[in-house]
């Protein structure tokens, strides 16, 4: 170990590299690091590791960690640290650390490497499993670190063996089903400025493994007496490890208040080390065993069934005194002390086996909540399975009675500053349960999630129900409640479990092949699902709206183009294809001719439209569907369900070919024209080549596919063509595209131009709960045969008057684009006696209309299809707007234009 | 996080399945059904305390559909099997519906 300095609050400080913070910061006299967060009191280190209340820091230097107990702060080089009163404040600076992650699977995991998992490893590498070890210390040995002993000999090797793999300062954060273990290393923190640059800061472990050992060990418990928060009081464990293993010689005279016979091993390292240990003061009416013997041969006096009741300050807020109470007598005594070393039992660390439902045991013998039964390949060792070692024989105690002015500063979450008067408040409130209690007085809520008040807690519920059950016998904790924890067991950073994926990785980007065309031009993209979709493709100095119309106008005017790539396709094929797209369509396909092309929508079997797209029938026993950008997955995960589960005899095979084909849509009246230019082994003609069919033809030598599909009503060509051709044919368009004056255009033009037609897009004008009906498509559900959907259809409720329809609206102000989920009123709708007006549907869809030369929207109104020409408002705020009820096709009714 | 055992892939994370709700309810001739029967095929399935035979998806492996016993309560894990095979015995005593833990 080498000295370093560090920074605490503005303070320089020397302290031991690799020493907890905590020991640095005692040693330099700082009794009180903080004041707590509700009440404002001081206070100092009460405990050893993770589970201490009290010394929380945030770090200044490295990452800026925003809250971390000064107690497993590990000193380094360059640590800079400040107190802080329980709330963390997130960095300004972002996060530029590495984090990764990784995967493990073993034989046997152990998640503690105290004595007791080392044994259990050593076992496991005997039946010749591969054995991973992880632990939350810096090194191996568990309590024997903090008595500063060396580990024996036969367990020290197995830390060697080759099939043992030991991972220190892992801390297992979950455990879960089928023995799924997430575990958090930390990596570089407590390397300081030697940390190398390109190590991950923190690595999040996923492990399976066939066997858990859970050995985690325990934590030493304090008691609930008044004024139990003051710096100087300490866990007995604690005191006695900073004093001798550290070389904290700031206290002269020391109180021992214990249970159990680890404060009187408390005591002696204390008295060993110099201090004066006044008495130690023991609950039980009798003590035995190796540890009392040796603390009274060191001559420290022992005071039996006599507990602590409260304490006294000093100028300083550091604890003076100490009011102790002879439970026979009742007798009173006060005592000065600096240190108050409190030893209220052990609780072991039961929280990994609760995250799976393990309920623990509660065992009178060990005044503690076990779990040491074995199951699903998961087992305890150590002090969880009630080996304590030692001669303890623990009183079940959690503190003194107090009066209510006592138990207003009787401390049982020092984090969340919740007092013994809240508990009681909580029950007089008629709270029974512990959860709800937790819920009710905020105890064990805070960044220790209750590891030393969730016991406390139970305790004190036992002590208030023998009161109101007017008996003296303390009620068994079992009686009362059990420990139940959630991962995670300590707290994680985000980034930790963001890992790599952060910034532009946090999810794959879908790019179509003409994309870097569209960077180029400067279009302005939008996220659809993974992809990204260009929405407009703005001029210099054209605004969002300016682009729009124009893009609009070129479409409907002259001859504008765009990347469909993104469509959903799906290739089926197999001789009962036709028969099986019958099924999932509500209209027919198996009577579609070759070549040709037909709309359709599918349901659930709900009767709910949920998808639509054109398929088309590229061989006897060959469509090619194309769905929604954002449904496609969706969709084929559909069709394999009921071809996997319902129709296996149906000869059908379904293959994602999105990203095979590219679709380029050329639209407009002049598209034609245009096209010829390029095509010339196939006659683009009306005549020749009708609406809906679909011809192979070439370009530069190139094979695509053409079909006349329109989602504009535009003449419109659909060029598929394949994915790693798109990009030239597109160059190829634009070739020839300027004295046509040929326009790209994104989606939202895309939008407008569906919108005017009454062009439905699922999920915008659809909210989950529309029949084809319901979105006036009568018309595309089939009669003659059996679909998906077909039979709810017929179910009264989806039948009923009054569903909300699709229909067209239009704004009294013909520039008013409406917003979009906008609720729609009866014109005569008066609010209730509680102010609230009954909505008669909602816009789906709004846009302002170039073509039309005014706003126009489409809007799922209750009854709507039968309420044409009524008007209804559309209240904004203060504003009220206005809107005609309307036909939602704006254009071109008799469908001329396409052709 | 399930440990699930592929009939295809072996075993693997939960994250790499979806759930299908519970196994064995064949698509009913829907024309012979009254309206409350149909309503009940579409919208009611077992949700038990304890072993329920299910349907899970392999979606990001072989994206092939199976079944599997699991309970419900412990989340043991049972067989597996084959869609249209025949259903191996419970592991254990079947879940009741509302039945008490």
């Amino acid at each position: 170990m080498s000295e370093i300095s560090f920074i605490f609050d503005d303070n320089i400080y020397k302290g031991q590299q690799g020493e907890p913070m905590a020991a640095a910061l005692l040693r330099s006299g700082l009794l009180t690091i903080t004041n707590s967060t509700y009440h404002g009191r001081p206070r100092g280190v009460v405990g050893l590791g993770v589970e201490e209340p009290n010394a929380l820091v945030q770090l200044v230097s490295g990452t800026q960690e925003s809250m971390r107990p000064a107690t497993v702060i590990e000193m380094a080089e360059g640590l800079a640290a400040r107190s802080l009163t329980g709330i963390g404040a997130l960095p300004e600076l972002p996060d530029e650390a590495r984090y990764d992650k990784a995967n493990r699977y073993v034989d046997t995991l152990v998640i503690g490497a105290g004595v007791a998992g080392l044994k259990a490893a050593d076992e496991a590498l005997r039946a010749g499993h591969e054995v991973l070890l992880i632990d939350d210390q810096p090194g191996p040995g568990g309590h024997l670190r903090h008595l500063g002993m060396e580990l024996p000999s036969p367990l020290k090797d197995i830390l060697v063996h080759k099939n043992l793999t030991y991972i220190p300062r892992c801390t297992a954060t979950g455990l879960y089903d089928q023995n799924y273990i997430v575990a958090v290393e930390r990596r570089s923190d407590h390397l300081g400025d030697a940390a190398p640059l390109n190590r991950a800061r923190i690595r999040v472990w996923h492990i399976r493994a066939d066997r858990v050992v859970l050995a985690p060990g325990a934590f030493q418990r304090p008691l609930i007496f008044a004024n139990n928060d003051r710096p100087g009081i300490m866990l007995s464990h604690a005191a006695a490890t900073y004093v001798a293993l550290h070389g904290v010689r700031i206290f002269k005279r020391a109180v021992v208040v214990t249970v159990d016979n680890q404060g009187y091993r408390d005591a002696l390292r204390l008295h060993q080390a110099g201090v004066h240990v006044h008495a130690i003061y023991d609950v039980r009416p009798d003590a035995q065993g190796a540890s009392v013997d040796a603390a009274k041969a060191a001559g420290i006096p022992v005071r039996l069934r006599t507990t602590v009741l409260d304490t006294t300050a000093n100028a300083e807020a550091a604890l003076q005194s100490v009011i102790l109470r002879d439970l026979n007598t009742n007798e009173i005594v006060e005592t000065t002390a600096d240190l108050l070393a409190v030893s209220g039992g052990w609780t072991p660390i039961v929280d990994l086996a609760t995250h799976i439902g393990i309920k623990p045991t509660w065992s009178a013998k060990h005044a503690a909540f076990l779990v040491n039964h074995a199951i699903n390949q998961l087992q305890t060792a150590g002090m969880l399975a009630g080996d304590f070692g030692g001669d303890d024989d623990p009183a079940v105690f959690f503190g003194p009675a107090l009066d209510d002015e006592q138990a207003r500063n009787a401390y049982i979450d020092l984090q969340r500053d919740a007092t013994l008067h809240e508990l009681r408040r909580a029950v007089g409130a008629g709270l029974h349960s512990i959860e709800h209690i937790k819920r009710y007085t905020t105890i064990g809520t805070a960044h220790d999630q209750g590891k030393t008040s969730g016991m406390l807690t139970i305790g004190a519920l036992c002590q208030l129900n023998a009161t109101a059950q007017g008996g003296n016998s303390v009620l068994s904790p079992a009686d009362v409640g059990t420990l139940s924890f959630r991962p995670p067991y300590v707290p994680v950073p985000f980034a930790a479990l963001a890992g790599r994926e952060r910034g532009p990785l946090s999810d794959p980007i879908r790019i179509t092949p003409i994309h870097p065309w569209h960077v180029e031009a400067g279009a302005v993209f939008e996220d659809v699902g993974q992809w990204k979709r260009p929405w407009y493709f703005p001029k210099q100095g054209e605004s969002m709206d300016d682009a729009v119309r124009r893009e609009c106008v070129a479409a409907r005017e002259g001859v504008a183009v765009m990347d469909a790539s993104t469509l959903g396709k799906i290739d089926i094929q197999g001789q009962d294809a036709g028969v099986f797209l019958d099924r999932i369509y509500t209209n027919m396909f198996s009577t579609l001719p070759e070549g040709q092309c037909r709309y359709g929508l599918m349901c659930k079997a709900d009767g709910i439209a949920f998808d639509d797209g054109v398929a088309t029938r590229l061989g006897k026993n060959h469509y090619l569907m194309t769905t929604t950008t954002g449904g496609a997955a969706g969709v084929l995960a559909w069709l394999e369900e009921w071809l996997q589960t319902e129709w296996p005899e149906l000869k059908v095979y379904c293959t994602s070919v999105t990203e095979h084909i590219s679709t380029i849509a050329l639209v407009g009246p002049k598209s034609r024209q245009l096209l010829q230019e390029l095509v010339t082994n196939v006659d683009l003609s009306k005549e020749a080549f009708p609406f809906m069919h679909s011809r192979m033809a070439t370009i530069d030598g190139t094979t695509v596919r053409i079909a006349r599909i329109s989602f504009s009503g535009e003449l419109a060509f659909e060029i598929n063509v394949d994915w790693s051709d798109a990009r030239s044919i597109w160059e190829r368009l634009w070739s020839l595209g300027r004295p046509y004056d040929l326009t790209a255009y994104g989606t939202e033009t895309m939008h407008v131009l569906r919108a005017e037609k009454g062009y439905v897009i699922m999920g915008q004008d659809t909210d989950g709960t529309q029949t084809p009906h319901d979105l006036n498509m009568s018309w595309i559900v089939s009669k003659k045969k059996e679909f998906i959907g077909k039979r709810s259809l017929q179910l009264p409720y989806l039948q009923q008057a009054g569903r909300p329809q699709l229909v067209g609206l239009l704004p009294e102000q013909g520039d008013e684009v409406l917003p979009e989920g906008a609720y729609i009123t009866a014109l005569d709708a008066k609010p209730d006696e509680q102010g609230k007006t009954n909505h008669t549907g909602f816009v789906t869809s709004s846009y302002y209309s170039p073509t039309l030369g005014h706003a126009f929207a489409l809007a799922l109104i209750a009854n709507g299809l039968n309420r044409m020409g009524e008007v209804v408002a559309v209240p904004i705020g203060k504003k009220g707007l206005r809107a005609t009820i309307c036909d939602a096709v704006f254009i071109d009714k008799e469908n001329l234009r396409r052709d | 996080m399930l440990y699930i055992p592929c009939p295809h892939c072996g075993l693997r994370n939960e994250t790499e399945f979806h759930y299908g709700a519970e196994a064995g309810v064949a698509y009913p001739d829907p024309n012979a059904l009254a309206d409350s029967d149909w309503a009940k095929y579409l919208h009611i399935r077992a949700n038990p305390k304890g072993w329920l035979a299910e349907r899970w998806v392999h979606f990001a492996g072989c994206g092939r559909w199976f079944n599997l016993w699991r309970n419900t309560v412990t989340h043991e894990i049972g067989p597996a099997y084959l869609p249209f095979t025949e259903q191996p015995k419970s592991p254990g005593n079947i879940g009741q519906e509302g039945q008490k833990v």
